[in-house]
């Protein structure tokens, strides 16, 4: 999960990272009183989870308080790269003499925690690594030794920080480690990290990202989720557990395995390629269980999407008996029409695997008027996206 | 011979008296695995009866181990307590850890992928977030279904549970002499090169076919390491083409960030290390099918 940047500092100033006084807000009004706390004069920061919002005016400095509801007012629903601005951050200004880079993450490739640093802050650094990438040190940090002083003073040096900042700069790095891993994050970065006028060291924009699977041991995280912008069908499948993605096409999807599924999804952009160029509306896992319950408040999820025309149901018996599927995807029709959902479109059904005989048979011996059953993936990925075509 | 896993292998369930644990044990059993005891330092002591086949719990991974020359465990713990589970794995020297536990956090997995490294390597470590591996007709550690196949010729290392049973599957007249699931986490023990080189070395192998998915870039490594060290003819899938940007597709580590981690990029890597790579899963096996029979 990424968040805004005031959430960013929200986590840094907790964990002791320097950073300037801000309060976000959401109405033009609300920054002038903002503005006189702050003392008189603020930057508007747009807050969206995407770079580059300052070269798209997202980004402007407001002299007094009666500027900075202008300010406010102008940036206050504007559209960045597709992300309409819902909220901005009035910060208190910075004198800013140097601009440095510095994060942690997670290095996949290596399978370690890796700290970057560079001078050259205050661009983005993909552009640095890319045209300069000497300039960016690469330093990895062992998860279980963590940024202890000796790695702070090593990330510096490997930078090239100049000699007087380097202990505040060190210091800066193991408080900034300590929200990386008290938070379970993925990301912390800090670009620009800045020198003032006056020679302090001080985090003027961060970006986080939190690793979901912690969210057991990270119950303030939950509160951190930006809900009023969760597409409504992707909230409601995750009140009910289950792991779904909002796609743009016309073939609802439901699968068990998150691998069988995103293999789903590509068969029937292949085959919608002979029909009307239809693809998939969504991934949904069902996981191994595929019980009646869970396929039924998959169906619901998918069912109640208007943008979808047909469904596939495509499930790899393993564990699970096709038989108890079948079973499911019976039952679960029933459950819906009997809950008053609409249940009118067409379903495409492959059963393979652990009693897919029995399984099929069931389908068959239900002869529901909307389950069409096909045996092989392609094959009924193939008619799923005629019948979307169709409609 | 087969890699990581014989029927000689003799196997502890971590976890093996919860729900899941209880489960998929009796299906091991049922799979001819040699289950040689269970680890609950709260149960040590009892025994559970599978069927009529008495397995002994025992207090510790140690314990198991010097009692009953256990040399792999399986591990069915829940994600808050994965990371002690596999530590105490790592900490017994046992020579192989297969992690089922789906949503361990990264920090948990990244800190003790650097304790086994730290410790010298002595576990091998497969997942987490993975269905294990199994040796048809051998032995089976996890949850692939035992009866999907039979013993055969090919090798199979996949990040997906699914698409390795459809795989079996799809050649299951042909069989398998390994199945090996190795996770779709961000950060995971044994990696598909680790499984390639097991199977270019094992003589009961003669064509292996390796699934990988969208996110992180172990399919192109896996692709370089292809090119230099591999010599037997090799088929892939990759999963992902349609995943959008920035999405987490049900696995943890399946997702494209940016432009790196892409469905293309892999397919591109492998096909220039001269590996087939089938469009669909169907045609996956279709090429397999026609290099080993013609």
């Amino acid at each position: 999960m990424d968040l805004f940047e005031y959430q960013a500092r929200d986590l840094f100033a907790k964990h002791g990272v320097p950073v300037l006084a801000g309060e976000v807000i959401d109405t033009p009004e609300a920054a002038r009183e903002v503005t006189e706390r702050l003392g008189g004069k603020a930057v508007v920061k747009a807050q969206v989870k995407v770079g580059g919002r300052g070269k798209a005016g997202g980004v402007k400095l407001a002299t007094d308080a009666a500027d900075a509801v202008a300010k406010a007012d102008q940036i206050l629903g504007m559209d960045i790269k597709g992300h309409t601005v819902h909220k901005v951050m009035l910060a208190q200004t910075a004198d800013i003499a140097e601009e440095y880079y510095v994060s942690f993450l997670l290095d996949r490739t290596n399978r370690t925690f890796l700290a970057m640093a560079s001078v050259e802050g205050g661009v983005e650094i993909e552009v640095v690594a890319e045209e300069n990438p000497e300039a960016l040190a690469k330093i990895p940090v062992d998860a279980n030794e963590g940024c202890t002083p000796e790695k702070a003073a090593e990330i510096v040096a490997a930078a090239k920080f100049p000699a007087e900042i380097a202990d505040q700069v060190a210091d800066v790095l193991q408080k900034l480690w300590t929200v990386f891993i008290k938070e379970d994050a993925l990301l912390v970065e800090v670009n620009p990290l800045i020198k003032s006028g006056d020679g302090k060291i001080i985090a003027l924009d961060g970006k986080v990202s939190l690793d979901e699977n912690a969210d057991f041991r990270q119950p303030e995280h939950d509160a951190l989720e930006d809900k009023a912008a969760a597409n409504p069908l992707e909230a409601a499948a995750k009140a009910k557990g289950l792991n779904y993605v909002k796609l743009d096409g016309e073939v609802g999807i439901i699968g068990n395995g998150a691998g069988l599924v995103m293999s789903t999804l590509d068969v029937v952009a292949y085959a919608g390629e002979n029909h009307g160029n239809v693809k998939p509306a969504n991934f949904l896992d069902i996981g191994g269980g595929a019980s009646a319950e869970v396929m039924a408040n998959g169906l619901e999820i998918i069912l109640g999407d208007p943008d979808v025309k047909s469904v596939f149901v495509n499930v790899f018996g393993g564990i699970t008996a096709c038989d108890e599927v079948a079973n499911g995807i019976v039952q679960a029709l029933e459950l819906l029409k009997s809950k008053g959902e609409d249940v009118s479109k067409p379903l495409v059904v492959r059963l393979d695997g652990n009693n897919a005989e029995l399984g099929r048979k069931i389908l068959s011996d239900a002869n529901h008027p909307l389950v069409q059953r096909v045996d092989t993936m392609d094959g009924a990925a193939d008619k799923a996206a005629e019948l979307a075509a169709a409609k | 011979m087969a890699i990581f896993l014989t029927k000689d292998s003799k196997v502890i369930v971590q976890g093996m008296t919860g729900a899941t644990g209880m489960k998929h044990t009796k299906l091991m059993l049922g799979d001819g695995t040699n289950i040689v005891g269970g680890v609950n330092p709260r149960k040590a002591g009892t025994s559970v009866d599978f069927d009529g086949t008495e397995v002994p719990v025992f207090g510790s991974v140690k314990e198991a181990m010097e009692k009953t020359g256990a040399d792999v465990s399986v591990l069915f713990v829940p994600p808050a307590f994965a990371k002690a589970a596999v530590v105490e794995a790592i900490d017994a020297e046992i020579p192989l850890a297969v992690v089922i536990t789906e949503g361990i956090a990264v920090h948990d997995s990244a800190a003790f992928w650097a304790y086994a490294g730290a410790k010298g390597n002595k576990t091998r470590i497969i997942g987490p977030n993975c269905p294990g591996l199994i040796t048809p007709g051998q032995s089976n550690a996890g949850i692939i279904p035992g009866d999907i196949t039979k013993p055969g010729r090919i090798g199979l290392v996949s990040k997906s549970g699914t698409l390795t049973y459809q795989m079996m599957y799809e050649l299951r007249d042909i069989g398998f002499s390994s199945a090996v699931g190795i996770g779709g986490d961000p950060v995971i023990g044994t990696t598909h090169i680790d499984a390639l080189k097991a199977f270019e070395a094992d003589p009961d192998t003669d064509l292996i076919v390796m699934i990988g998915e969208i996110g992180g870039d172990a399919e192109e490594r896996a692709a370089d390491f292809i090119k230099a060290n591999v010599t037997k003819p090799v088929v892939g899938y990759v999963a992902g083409f349609t995943a959008p940007e920035g999405k987490t597709m049900g696995h943890a580590g399946a997702i494209v960030s940016g432009s790196s981690g892409t469905a293309q990029a892999k397919k591109e890597a492998l096909e220039a290390a001269g590996v087939k790579v089938g469009k669909t899963p169907s045609e996956t096996a279709r090429l397999a099918r026609e290099i080993l029979v013609g």
